[in-house]
């Protein structure tokens, strides 16, 4: 009994200090002087390497949830007689729901996890002591340009997501299911608001970028320099980061469509 | 002044309950080469990091010239830090950059030169360790070997005063080893700074040094001259200079009594 206790106060303040080290981490990686000199450069390489290694899996994934999406919804809607309503449930769920959620799941998993690997292994090599000694905050340097990369990536990806998978629901939909192509879009064009579900959708993929760049660097830094250490710190951030998406957009969800 | 440029004393370092480094007193004369000898996981590195102020110590205090690093304000450190040289037990240059680029970051950052003279500067460094026609590789396509040369070209590059060499000859074949040994020698002898070596490479190591330390379970168990350490009769000294299995630093972890834990002491 004792023996739980004890157990539950060390997780309890192992876990409190690791929120800790990551809000410090996060301070110092956003506030401080601009780098004018080498920023930009550096962030546009991140934004290349987080955007462009996620883009090929975002872009078929999107697809390939679009045209799932699309029968689905069929199946369900020509049992009232209503598939001409496919263009509208199937952009809906993708603007509130699916987009930001997804992307960001299959962000996790390839950029976050790659930004831990990346970053863990800078330390276990002692790049990031190197650095150190030679003047060079890696915060500032390692930490900066990914999160403002990912930030920035996040919201754009989530954008594609939409855009690929409602080609795809289309090219189901109307291409082989045969419902009337006007009717998808225009019923699409009166039901979707920009406030209400584009921003939104935006908004949500924002958070979601932040939360999963801010994990990956977080464990990439923290990570113990071992072979071992580099491992398990990148299954923390797919673990990690996807259950932080998952109940954030729950809570995202009840603030913005939840009963008024 | 003093010839003690680094004056260390009762250096403590702990993580959690375990000290690594306990009450450490270690003088480093300027100009000359200190190595600090010890197996692996006594912490050498731990102590490098120390002096470079990576870490804080647990207790005691680190004079550099007279003022106690320990207690400097991250300014005036990263100021000292341009004056500390270190060549890192796996090499750290930079994946993302060029052996050129490498060895040109430290200028970039700490000069306005133009880049003529900041080529002139790289490449008389890269001629110092060989590596003037390897300017344009990307550290993963250098071997273990070139890969330390190229580091120690970074590491020199603003003429320090203090240069800090964490294992070098550790994994490096027995040419390279002795390539790099001339190379510390010479770096020393020509910019007339101070070197601290740590290593458990003994000969390598012995075959350099001015002054010797060694260090054992975070204590210092003897110091003198290469000569002295050799001729010394210290058990401690014996055991980790000629290799010998067991000794005072036991061969067995810590265990409850052979017979018994196999239980042949029983009916
Ligand atoms: N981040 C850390 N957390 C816990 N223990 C550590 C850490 N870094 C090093 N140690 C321990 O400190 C001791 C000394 O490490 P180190 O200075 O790297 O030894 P050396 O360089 O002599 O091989 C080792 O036993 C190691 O297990
Ligand atoms: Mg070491």
């Amino acid at each position: 009994m004792l023996d739980l206790l004890q157990r539950m106060g060390r997780t309890g303040l192992n876990a409190t200090a690791g929120f800790g080290r990551a809000g410090i981490l996060l301070w110092q990686a956003v506030w401080g002087p601009i780098d004018w000199r080498n920023g930009p450069a550096l962030l546009v390489r991140q934004l290349h390497f987080v955007g462009v290694y996620s883009l090929i899996i975002i872009v078929v994934s999107g697809t390939l949830i679009g045209m799932v999406l699309a029968l689905q919804g069929y199946t369900v809607l020509v049992r009232f007689g209503a598939e001409s309503a496919l263009g509208q449930f199937v952009s809906l769920t993708l603007l509130r729901e699916l987009g930001p959620v997804v992307a960001a799941l299959l962000f996790a998993g390839r950029a976050g996890s790659a930004l831990t690997a990346e970053i863990g292994l800078m330390k276990a090599t002692e790049q990031l002591a190197a650095m150190d000694m030679i003047g060079v905050d890696p915060l500032r340097r390692i930490a900066r340009p990914r999160l403002w990369a990912g930030i920035i990536a996040m919201p754009i990806l989530a954008q594609v997501f939409n855009m690929v998978a409602i080609l795809g629901a289309v090219g189901v939909g109307v291409g082989w299911l045969g419902v009337d192509a006007g009717s998808f879009w225009s019923n699409m064009q009166s039901i979707v608001e920009f406030r209400e579900d584009v921003l939104n959708g935006i908004i949500k993929a924002f958070a979601f970028g932040v939360v999963v760049t801010w994990i990956a660097i977080f464990e990439g830094f923290d990570t113990e320099p071992t072979p071992e250490g580099i491992s398990t710190a990148t299954t923390r951030t797919v673990v990690y980061s996807s259950l932080a998406v998952l109940a954030m957009d729950f809570l995202l969800t009840a603030v913005m469509f939840g009963v008024d | 002044m003093t010839q003690n440029w680094i004056e260390i004393r009762k250096l403590t370092f702990r993580r959690g309950n375990r000290a690594i480094l306990d009450s450490l007193d270690i003088d480093i004369h300027k100009g000359k080469i200190t190595a600090i000898l010890g197996p692996s996981g006594c912490g050498k590195t731990t102590l490098l990091r120390l002096i470079g102020s990576q870490l804080r110590p647990t207790d005691g205090s680190i004079r550099v010239d007279g003022t106690d690093i320990t207690q400097l304000q991250r300014k005036a450190l990263f100021k000292l830090r341009e004056q500390m040289g270190m060549l890192f037990q796996s090499g750290a240059l930079f994946t993302d950059l060029s052996v050129y680029e490498n060895v040109a970051f430290p200028l970039r950052l700490h000069t306005q030169l133009s880049e003529s003279m900041i080529r002139d500067l790289v490449l008389m460094k890269l001629h110092a360790v060989g590596l003037r026609g390897a300017r344009d590789l990307m550290p993963a396509e250098l071997s273990g070997g070139m890969a330390r040369r190229a580091a120690l070209a970074r590491a020199i590059i603003l003429d320090p005063q203090l240069i800090m060499y964490d294992e070098p000859f550790v994994g490096q074949d027995p040419i390279f080893a002795g390539v790099l040994r001339d190379l510390i020698k010479r770096i020393n002898d020509a910019m007339g700074c101070t070197c601290i070596i740590v290593s458990h490479d003994i000969a390598e190591t012995l075959a350099i040094s001015d002054y010797i330390y060694v260090l054992a379970n975070g204590r210092i168990i003897g110091r003198g001259t290469p000569d002295a350490v050799r001729n010394s009769d210290d058990p401690w000294l014996r055991q980790f200079l000629q290799g010998l299995p067991d000794g005072p630093v036991p061969f067995h972890y810590p265990a409850p009594e052979y017979l018994l834990d196999l239980r042949l002491g029983e009916g």
